[in-house]
């Protein structure tokens, strides 16, 4: 992709104003409670100038290094998920109307455009699962794409994968290809700038660019082949339904049972994670009632509760079930794995299990 | 014909902090009371201890001989029994004596311990008569009580998350202080309801809600060593206020010994 210009890092204030004057709601990384996490941007000032990140299984360090960089860490806690997928949001109300009957509304909350700075090639990928999955089927979900409609993505190349990184193997990065309006690269002086679609080339002619210079795209590929082989981590992205379904009485699954909390952690950084809850709250005197969905997980019981039993009452089966969808049967489902190789999983699980560990002790030996 | 339901608070031994959620609910208490009666609830000024109700909600654990032969009557008073509270469904910080030389403690706090008539053991009340329903939390929150009331005027089994902290923290978007900070939290382990308070102002849960279902505490625990934190510490994270839920109380105890045995 050729660039489309340069960006100084003097007027990386003005993508914001440019966004924010056609009308979005910018959104990007910040440093919250030790972890890079995504909030309404006002000021470049703001984003995670000069921090970096360390991650292990189990294990999230961040550290100021003085540095020149917005973006020379790897994705904190949150993808695209939860800015697009609620973790809980109001589906349906019901009124008692007077006369006896009752009244239904399903509102649609209106959240207005939004444009996300500092997308990582592993999460453009998880959004086109997400999309497939919310607005892709017979019956689109109208709360995902109300806030889909008016999404502007974008993307920064991923130069410093963290150790729990893994997208190379799933084919799904560390550069951002499809999927975004403007795509950026980081050097010392600021930024090449990509656009990748129609309003990302619209609002790149509002900017202050300069051409790229041939050395500063070189900069940008090179910090790109380094992320390539700063990864060690690797699953394999071929379909692994014969190795999984083929060893459901593995003993590797007792194995990580016997470590795993059964908190759903996993499942809740995981950016195409999916699973949902519905409930009702009826207001005290009973005269109205609110259904709520809201994030739920294959590891909690409810998950799996039917009338009169549990099915997967265990962490055995739970995690199986995990492993097993995730990698497994999405390729029969969406038509590749549900892993993007973001490593958020193996990061943010309180005890450290690490799902490429997992996945290749159970298909091992499975061609 | 009245048919409103009739209600009662017993207190055991406790701080009455959870019955008091009743009362901190406000509005929506009131928004309730066309479908309610108070029969006997003390802190709110109605006293009718032996009346028989419809549902008794009773705080506290089971401490003295006195609070064994009260319990009894409660339980022959009421057709729906709820626990309410660590106190209640696991004997609450006062059984940390079960495990202690309690006659030392005693003679320590007390100036004539001999006039003290409790119990040697602190126990939950389903150890002592039957319970209908259990709403674990240190104190229990207002909308789980005003939840089990309505759920008893419309007939239905109340429908109480029983999710662990961690759901809960994540649909917040908390930042997991285990994970962030090395933190020895609870939240893996620990029953849904706070809201994730503590993790969100970036402090380690203190599992007041009690064990989630399918909870793995060793795991945990084994964790917390890796954490660096020693085997007494450990062994004070699962032996707090819910000291003698089952599952806490074992993971406890093993650390305990190993700190022990290091001694």
């Amino acid at each position: 992709m050729a660039a489309t210009g340069f960006l100084l890092r003097s007027h990386l204030q003005d993508l914001l104003d440019a966004l924010v004057a056609v009308g979005y709601r910018c959104v990007g990384p910040q440093v919250r409670d030790g972890a890079v996490c995504y909030d309404t941007l006002r000021e470049a000032a703001d984003l995670p100038w000069g921090w970096r990140d360390a991650q292990n299984p189990g294990t999230y360090r961040l550290r100021q290094t003085g540095g020149a960089y917005a973006f020379a860490w790897a994705n904190g806690p949150q993808g695209l998920k939860p800015l697009l997928f609620a973790p809980r949001e109001l589906l349906q109300t019901s009124i008692r109307a007077p006369d006896g009957g009752l009244r239904f509304a399903a509102p649609v909350a209106s959240v207005g455009a939004m444009a996300v700075v500092g997308v990582r090639a592993c999460d453009l990928a998880a959004l086109r699962l997400l999309d497939q999955h919310f607005i892709g089927g017979f019956v689109p979900d109208p709360h995902y794409a109300a806030r889909r409609a008016d999404l502007f993505l974008i993307a920064v190349h991923c130069s410093h994968p963290a150790a729990t990184c893994f997208c190379v193997s799933t084919g799904d990065g560390p550069r951002a290809e499809q999927g975004f309006d403007l795509a950026l690269g980081e050097t010392e002086a600021g930024f090449v700038v990509f656009a990748g679609s129609a309003a990302g080339a619209g609002l790149a002619e509002r900017l202050p660019l300069r051409p790229a210079q041939a050395a500063e795209e070189a900069f940008v590929d090179a910090a790109l082949a380094d992320a390539v082989k700063a990864q060690t981590r690797s699953l394999p992205s071929r379909d692994l339904r014969a190795g999984l379904f083929g060893n459901l009485r593995h003993p590797r699954w007792e194995a990580v049972a016997s470590r795993c909390l059964s908190c759903g952690n996993c499942t809740a950084v995981c950016p195409t994670c999916f699973c949902h809850g519905e409930g009702e709250e009826v207001a005290a005197d009973g005269a109205s009632s609110a259904r709520y969905r809201q994030w739920d997980s294959c590891f909690t019981q409810e998950h799996s509760a039917i009338h009169g039993m549990v099915i997967r009452a265990d962490t055995r089966q739970r995690y199986r079930q995990w492993l097993t969808h995730k990698l497994g049967s999405w390729h029969g489902q969406y038509g590749r794995s549900g892993c993007v190789g973001c490593g958020r999983c193996i990061t943010w699980c309180p005890v450290g299990i690490d799902i490429t560990e997992e996945a290749a002790a159970v298909c091992a030996g499975t061609p | 014909m009245d048919t409103r339901l009739r209600v009662a608070v017993h207190k055991f031994s406790s701080c009455d902090g959870c019955q008091l959620a009743f009362l901190n609910s406000g509005a929506d208490l009131l928004r309730l009371m066309p479908r309610v009666e108070f029969v006997h609830f003390a802190e709110a000024g109605f006293i009718a201890p032996d009346a028989p109700v419809d549902v008794a909600f009773v705080e506290g654990s089971i401490s003295t001989p006195q609070d064994v032969e009260r319990i009894e009557r409660v339980r022959a008073n009421s057709r729906y029994l709820v626990a309410i509270g660590a106190c209640a469904t696991a004997g609450g910080l006062q059984a940390l004596r079960n495990d202690a030389d309690a006659a030392a403690w005693m003679a320590a706090v007390y100036p004539r311990p001999a006039e003290i008539g409790a119990l040697p053991v602190s126990s939950a009340i389903a150890s002592h008569v039957p319970v209908d329903e259990e709403v674990w939390g240190c104190p229990v929150n207002e909308w789980q009580l005003l939840h089990v009331l309505q759920a008893r005027i419309f007939g239905v089994r109340p429908a109480i998350e029983n999710d662990k902290v961690c759901l809960e923290c994540k649909r917040r978007q908390a930042v997991c202080v285990l994970v962030a900070q090395g933190a020895p939290c609870m939240g893996p382990v620990t029953h849904t309801g706070c809201g994730a308070l503590c993790p969100r102002v970036r402090r380690a849960c203190y599992a007041c809600y009690g064990p989630a279902e399918n909870p793995n505490a060793q795991a945990l625990a084994a964790r917390f060593a890796q954490l660096g934190l020693a085997p007494a510490a450990i062994a004070r994270r699962f032996l707090s206020i819910n000291n003698a839920a089952p599952v806490f109380h074992e993971a406890g105890i093993v650390w305990r010994e190993r700190h022990d045995d290091h001694a």
